[in-house]
């Protein structure tokens, strides 16, 4: 396969996806959920005498709950029970709101609750520091870590810039998942918790892992070769050489990311989507984009001296 | 890496065959003796399913000496962070009121009887902070209110005889609380180096334990933090000056154990709740079940994949990945680590990424053997170079596992935990587990078989 080749259109389709993604997220921003903005959250089943279940009206419920000062109370189904949202509220306040939701049902029916979620804001306004903060830092070691691992290869690009050019990989990995929750979040209501954050930085991690691979057999190639054989046409073969590990390998993640997703609780459901698209885009990149980039940028460093 | 130095290398490595068939068969025990130990509860109602009753005793108390740790969204519980308002307490005393505070509150804890309460001091900033997580508790609305009460401290006197109907029948109550002591401190004899606990009260306070000390000399006064004694010196003499000492065979721990009780009592740091986060038992148990569901999912379909694509190397891989989860799991019950859902997720993604250390190794066997060398050669010289990729691959996904973990909420701990342990279980079982297994088969005997060592639709 001719990759090297055809290296400006597959760069035209990712600098399109990313550019979407970015776009995305400026025009949409992403929704938070409660770990990052505060608030309340109380998941609840109400369940009948014959162990099936009811739900009350949503403006039952705020009736009920009005006067507690709340804010805007969102209604939302949840499996078997309801999912709602307010202000964050103290405990003496969250134990009168049980006490009230109670009275939504006719028969005053058992009232499971399943889930209780009270976060202040410092908490939230904290999480989301931390977040840039180990995004920023993952970039920076990533970075050194190449650098460092590639320092012997100098000729005829230096270490240094397969660091940069696995961060630019790495910016489009992680761009074209957020691009997409901003999507699911502005259309779909979808949040993003720490777990999104979590899923990028694995993502990062994973792709970084999928990129070096590929350097790695270029660095070996070059190492080897002894007739003038062109970079790019180095480059193209390296890339040859692994294209079935590198599919077979993201493909195995996704195959149990798939399980995960599928068969998973609710609260890993949305993180494996953002992993497992992270993933096949992390793997497109380590094809089609990183190699092409140093490509580009060897012949853009002057006369070759392959 | 060619010529001379291959050579020696290939020699270097050389274990007799049947070293290895012991290996491997080594493995097969410590794997099947790991699976028991990982899963002693299935095991027993294996066997008593096949009328087996020998065991039962020891594998019974192999689950109860090494449970699996669960993490609170998966037993159901709480986590809940409190912020200190340490806004009367000088810097320099900070951390030590911090502590005292969480030793208050760690013994209202144990009142409820959970199993493994957590209570750490956090510093966040500025921002001194308590976390509790209680796991497996009923109550959680009685709990948050009893931890967030301000200590009570008193001093009591000893009652002249046992009052069986009393709530307390060997002391009985005094006027004396801690509002009226101004601070407690260690102090150590210089002649005899014991540690002694020094108090000061205030004016109010002096008057008050004055009075009673005089009436009860000889007799002890009892101290009680929340209800509970933590300490009943007897009063040698009238103490008038507020200052007084407690001696006793302290140790240094101990007394300084004393002393932030006394001062929590105090000077309490009042403690708010800032963020709550509950989930129910039943909510967890559902949502352990699909993750061990999809786990299982996702392993039969790796199983499958590997097998269709890589052949025999792929079955051994997939033996070898039985033992890996094998040793993974044991490895969690040892440490141990709390399992979350979200770490249960790591060590099912850690699997699919397990796999990849040996996709690496196949694919440089391939190539190996496409350049006609013997299938044992093929098998040495695919693994030499596939190192190489596989460490420098591994480690950018260990180090980003790091930083989750560093700057991670307890749920990313999990997972960054849960991932970062997997991965390194994984390159040893690759390297060591997967090369076993396939020198095991590499014999002239094979040597037919090529083709199973090869993969795909390859030719």
């Amino acid at each position: 396969m001719n990759i090297i080749g055809h290296k400006y259109i597959y760069l035209a389709i990712s600098g399109l996806l990313v550019l979407g993604g970015v776009a995305a997220f400026l025009i949409f921003g992403l929704r938070e959920g409660i770990d990052f903005t505060g608030g309340s959250l109380i998941e609840i089943e109400f369940r009948k005498s014959d162990a099936s279940y009811v739900h009350p009206e949503p403006d039952r419920i705020r009736r009920a709950l009005d006067g507690l000062d709340l804010g805007t109370i969102t209604v939302q189904p949840a499996g078997d029970g309801i999912l709602l949202r307010f202000k964050t509220v103290d405990e003496d306040t969250h134990q009168e709101i049980l006490r009230r939701l109670r009275t939504t049902t006719p028969d005053r029916n058992e009232a499971l609750e399943k889930r209780f979620d009270a976060i202040g804001p410092t908490i939230g306004v904290e999480l989301r520091r931390r977040s840039m903060l180990a995004i920023g830092l993952a970039i920076i070691v990533i970075m050194l870590y190449i650098a460092w691992a590639f320092r012997h290869v100098s000729e005829p690009l230096p270490s240094w810039k397969y660091g940069v050019v696995a961060i630019a990989t790495l910016v489009h990995d992680v761009a074209i998942p957020t691009g997409l929750f901003a999507v699911l979040g502005h259309f779909y209501g979808i949040e993003v918790d720490s777990l999104f954050i979590t899923a990028l930085l694995t993502v990062m991690g994973f792709s970084v892992h999928d990129t070096i691979v590929v350097f790695d057999r270029t660095r070996e190639n070059l190492h080897k070769t002894k007739s003038g054989e062109s970079y790019e046409s180095i480059v193209n073969r390296s890339i040859n050489e692994t294209l079935a590990r590198s599919i077979n390998t993201s493909l195995t993640v996704l195959l149990v990311l798939g399980a995960i997703f599928f068969f998973g609780g609710s609260t890993v459901h949305y993180f494996s989507l953002a992993l497992a698209v992270g993933i096949i885009f992390g793997t497109y990149s380590s094809i089609f984009v990183a190699s092409p980039l140093l490509v580009i940028w060897n012949d853009l460093s002057g006369p070759k001296r392959s | 890496m060619a010529g001379d130095n291959g050579r020696t290398r290939i020699q270097k490595r050389k274990i007799s065959a049947s070293a290895v068939r012991y290996i491997v068969a080594g493995f097969f025990i410590v794997g099947a003796l790991l699976a028991v130990f990982d899963a002693p509860e299935e095991i027993a109602a294996m066997l008593d399913r096949a009328k087996i009753r020998i065991l039962h005793r020891h594998l019974h108390g192999l689950t109860s000496r090494f449970p699996y740790r669960l993490g609170l969204d998966i037993q159901g519980g709480t986590h809940l962070v409190y912020r200190a308002d340490v806004k009367n307490v000088a810097p320099a005393d900070r951390q030590s009121s911090l502590d005292a505070v969480r030793d208050v509150i760690e013994r209202r804890v144990n009142l409820f009887g959970v199993s493994e309460p957590l209570v750490q001091v956090e510093k966040s900033g500025e921002e001194w902070r308590l976390i509790v997580e209680l796991a497996g508790v009923q109550d959680i609305n009685t709990a948050i209110k009893v931890i967030g009460e301000t200590p009570f401290l008193e001093f009591r006197e000893e009652r002249p005889e046992v009052a069986q109907t009393e709530e307390d029948p060997y002391f009985s109550p005094t006027p004396l609380t801690g509002q009226y002591l101004k601070h407690a401190v260690v102090q150590f004899d210089p002649i005899t180096r014991q540690a002694t606990v020094e108090l000061e009260f205030n004016d109010e306070g002096s008057k008050i334990f004055a009075g009673l000390t005089k009436k009860n000399i000889g007799k002890r006064i009892g101290i009680y933090l929340d209800g509970v004694p933590i300490s009943a010196p007897v009063v040698n003499e009238e103490i008038a000056g507020g200052k007084a000492e407690i001696t006793g065979n302290f140790t240094a721990q101990e007394a300084k154990e004393l002393v932030g009780r006394m001062n929590a009592g105090a000077l309490p740091v009042p403690i708010g709740l800032i963020s709550q986060q509950t989930i129910g038992a039943s909510l967890g148990a559902e949502s352990l079940q699909k993750s061990l569901f999809a786990g299982m999912v996702g392993f039969l379909m790796l199983a499958l994949f590997m097998i269709l694509w890589y052949r025999l190397p792929g079955a051994l891989a997939v033996v070898a990945l039985l033992l890996y989860l094998v040793i993974l799991l044991a490895l969690f019950k040892l440490i141990p680590v709390t399992l979350t859902i979200a770490g249960i997720a790591g060590i099912i993604l850690s699997i699919g990424m397990a796999v990849d250390a040996n996709v690496l190794i196949f694919e440089r066997l391939k190539e190996e053997l496409l350049k006609q060398k013997r299938l044992e050669d093929a098998i040495d010289e695919g693994f030499g170079r596939a190192w190489t990729s596989i460490r420098d691959s591994n480690v950018s996904s260990l180090l980003t596992a790091l930083i989750l973990y560093w700057l991670g909420t307890s749920v990313v701990k999990g997972f960054a935990l849960t991932l970062g342990i997997g991965i390194m279980v994984s390159m040893f079982s690759a390297i060591s587990v997967t090369r076993m297994l396939l020198r095991a088969t590499a014999n002239h005997r094979f040597e037919k078989y090529r083709a199973l060592f090869l993969s795909g639709l390859a030719k």
